[in-house]
């Protein structure tokens, strides 16, 4: 996994709520055996009309907005708990999501893989999208050392919350599954204990 | 204590630094779709799996719905099945593939296998893992990193929920079900209202329902945002587990019921958040928009936004299914109806259908598809003559899968049409591009079916 310390970046704004997963990559493009290439399925229907042909009115087909921030309405990536969907999203080059809630399996998902999840108040995110839709062009810095988010224009910041363990995790690029691998002993010493039980 | 707290308590291993939990996983279910790149994994590193007897492979989201038998046409689908059977033959994994009699919804198989037992832990790759809460247990829907995790470890890394406890008490009406009762939570808490909570459904409404009718509950608490929903093992719970395949037998089982019965939450436990509902006030449902809290009663009419920050989001839901505000969708064309999903495929829901259109025959325009959970399902109902009773009214008697609700395979609705379904989401797309899914109990979709419109299918019971 990759680490994530600091970024600066501009956001794509995508003022909608409750994205579901079947939206960030639909069921029909989960049929790959590895984690690759599912960038190029990203908002799927959003993105493209059913001939291919892509939806100008769609915020990933304005050219105006790039960068390696995704900044979403409440409620983002609800439903399916497909993985794809992180996967999508950091394929695409997103690093970072921001919204004001999101969806508890997405956000250990996106965690797992080297995607971190900010979640901002209702009213900061509101900052946000203002900021990204009068200058496209606007810079916003993700530190997670110090666990905030600045919209560089107006310099607010926001003091976003995340797991020490998880902060840890994306500081160092670890991945869970290194560590239940160092606890096995204790996960055999707990079976032992349980025998008889379940 | 509470039922939550006394399984959780005894499944954690050990505590890390911020309030993260190590929790063992006693039950372990994976399918073709979300499992492959957890097996890549494995090979990358090196290593097998760790508890081979407590994971249970089945193949289900993405298999064809007729001619099971042949070789899947679709190739993309067919690497993913067969990738499925090379990792369990590999990784040495019980496997209910194709073909299989016990192949089926992985949800449909775990607990008429008796996998699913009170007190235990489960996940899968999926979220609809909640179903099996139905049996005083924990499950939850995980993500492919962490199917990987418990492959290796028989363990997850998990914060732990706060709970929420949902009573409803009283009677139902008439014509109004399972389904009907968890889709109106749903339109009550809306699509993020359990977000960070484990839930617990009580009350006298509750505990009068069927396993099946439990299980589909606890199925849709992922729609509300819950990681999990569950509900206190009782008579009613051991006496659908007793004789199962893997359910303990004989002394064995009469120990484990001693077991379960202490599992229920304690009369002095409390939660973070309870709600109570009067079942009088819920009526045959369905939803109107694109995710499953945007629903309404029958005899109600499509909302305004509940609040203005959401009103761009609720306008553009409303254009997607070319609804307007303010409007009852009684009589309104439809057709297609699905019935299917992990959420109404049982038995039950199955009989409860067929004894509705029992001599009758389905609307001129209407599509009907009935896809059975499982194999056990299908076969159930062909020896109980169910599939007669399909066939003669015209509906498409399917073979089992997940089907037209995901639209992964073959069986998905065109684009623009409606389709009254039995399933869990509504989002767009999720029954094929453009597709306009109405969520409803199994009446409801059987009542759809024989007019070709939306019906109050109170008004057809006799
Ligand atoms: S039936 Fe639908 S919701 Fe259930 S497991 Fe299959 S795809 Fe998921």
């Amino acid at each position: 996994m990759q680490a994530f310390k600091k970024l600066t970046s501009t956001a794509v704004p995508l003022p909608i709520e409750d994205v579901d997963t079947d939206q960030i990559i639909p069921a029909r493009f989960l049929k790959a055996t590895t984690r690759e290439g599912f960038g190029d399925n990203l908002f799927r229907d959003w993105r493209y009309n059913a001939d291919g042909t892509p939806k100008a009115d769609f915020v990933l087909n304005n050219p105006v907005y790039q960068g390696d921030i995704l900044v979403a309405g409440r409620n983002f990536g609800c439903g399916s708990s497909r993985e794809h969907a992180a996967w999508a999203l950091t394929d695409y080059g997103f690093r970072v999501v921001v919204s004001s809630f999101f969806a508890d399996i997405f956000r250990g998902n996106s965690l797992n893989n080297g995607l971190l999840p900010v979640q901002v108040s209702e009213d900061f995110l509101h900052q946000i999208f203002t900021a990204a839709e009068k200058n496209p062009n606007a810079k916003f810095t993700v530190d997670l050392a110090a666990q905030t988010f600045t919209i560089e224009d107006t310099d607010a910041v926001f003091e976003f919350e995340i797991d020490s363990y998880k902060k840890m995790c994306m500081m160092n690029g670890y991945d869970d599954i290194d560590y239940l691998l160092s606890v096995k002993d204790e996960i055999e010493a707990f079976e032992q204990r349980q025998v008889g039980v379940f | 204590m509470t039922l939550f707290d006394k399984i959780w308590n005894a499944h954690v291993v050990k505590q890390i630094d911020g309030g993260t939990d190590v929790l063992y996983i006693d039950r372990h279910f994976i399918h073709e779709v979300t499992s492959p790149q957890a097996f890549n994994g494995l090979t990358k590193r090196g290593i097998s799996v760790f508890r081979k007897n407590k994971t249970v492979a089945t193949a289900d989201h993405n298999v064809p719905t007729e001619n099971q038998h042949l070789p899947i046409a679709d190739p993309l689908g067919r690497i993913q099945v067969d990738t499925l059977t090379q990792n369990c033959a590999d990784f040495d994994l019980d496997l209910y593939g194709l073909g299989h009699k016990y192949q089926g919804i992985v949800h449909v198989i775990g607990p008429e296998l008796g996998i699913t037992q009170p007190g235990r832990t489960f996940v899968c790759g999926d979220s609809h893992t909640s179903t099996h809460g139905a049996f005083g247990a924990i499950a939850f829907g995980i993500g492919t990193s962490q199917v990987e995790q418990v492959l290796a470890t028989q363990c997850v890394l998990q914060r732990r929920p706060k709970t929420m406890r949902i009573t409803v008490d009283g009677e139902l009406g008439k014509g109004v079900g399972a389904k009907d009762i968890i889709l109106y939570i749903i339109a009550k808490l809306t699509a993020a209202g359990g977000t960070g909570y484990f839930v617990e459904y009580a009350g006298s409404a509750i505990r009068g329902l069927s396993m099946e009718g439990r299980m589909t509950v606890c199925n849709m608490s992922i729609e509300m945002g819950a990681r999990g929903g569950l509900i206190a093992p009782d008579q009613t719970t051991f006496d659908y587990i007793k004789g199962r395949k893997f359910a303990p037998q004989g002394a064995d089982f009469d120990k484990a019921v001693e077991y379960w019965k202490t599992l229920p939450t304690d009369a002095d436990a409390t939660f973070d958040k309870e709600y109570t509902f009067d079942a009088a006030d819920i009526e045959p449902m369905l939803t109107y928009g694109t995710n499953p809290g945007m629903g309404i009663k029958i005899s109600e009419k499509v909302p305004l936004p509940s609040d203005l920050n959401n009103a761009a989001s609720f306008d553009k839901s409303l254009a997607y299914m070319g609804f307007e505000k303010g409007e009852s969708l009684l009589g309104k064309k439809v057709n297609y109806v699905f019935i299917g999903s992990c959420t109404n495929s049982r038995i039950e829901d199955l009989r409860a259908v067929a004894e509705f259109v029992k001599g009758k025959k389905k609307a001129e325009n209407v599509n009907v598809m009935v896809v059975p959970g499982s194999q056990q399902v299908r076969l159930q109902a062909q020896e109980e003559g169910l599939d007669k009773i399909f066939t003669a009214a015209g509906f498409d008697f399917r073979e089992p899968g997940c089907s037209a609700c995901l639209g992964m395979n073959a069986d998905k609705v065109p684009k623009g049409e409606y389709c009254v379904s039995t399933s869990n989401r509504n989002f767009e797309g999720r029954q094929g591009p453009g597709a306009r899914t109405i969520l409803a109990g199994p009446l409801m979709a059987a009542a759809t079916a024989l007019t070709g419109e939306i019906t109050d299918v109170r008004t057809l019971l006799s």
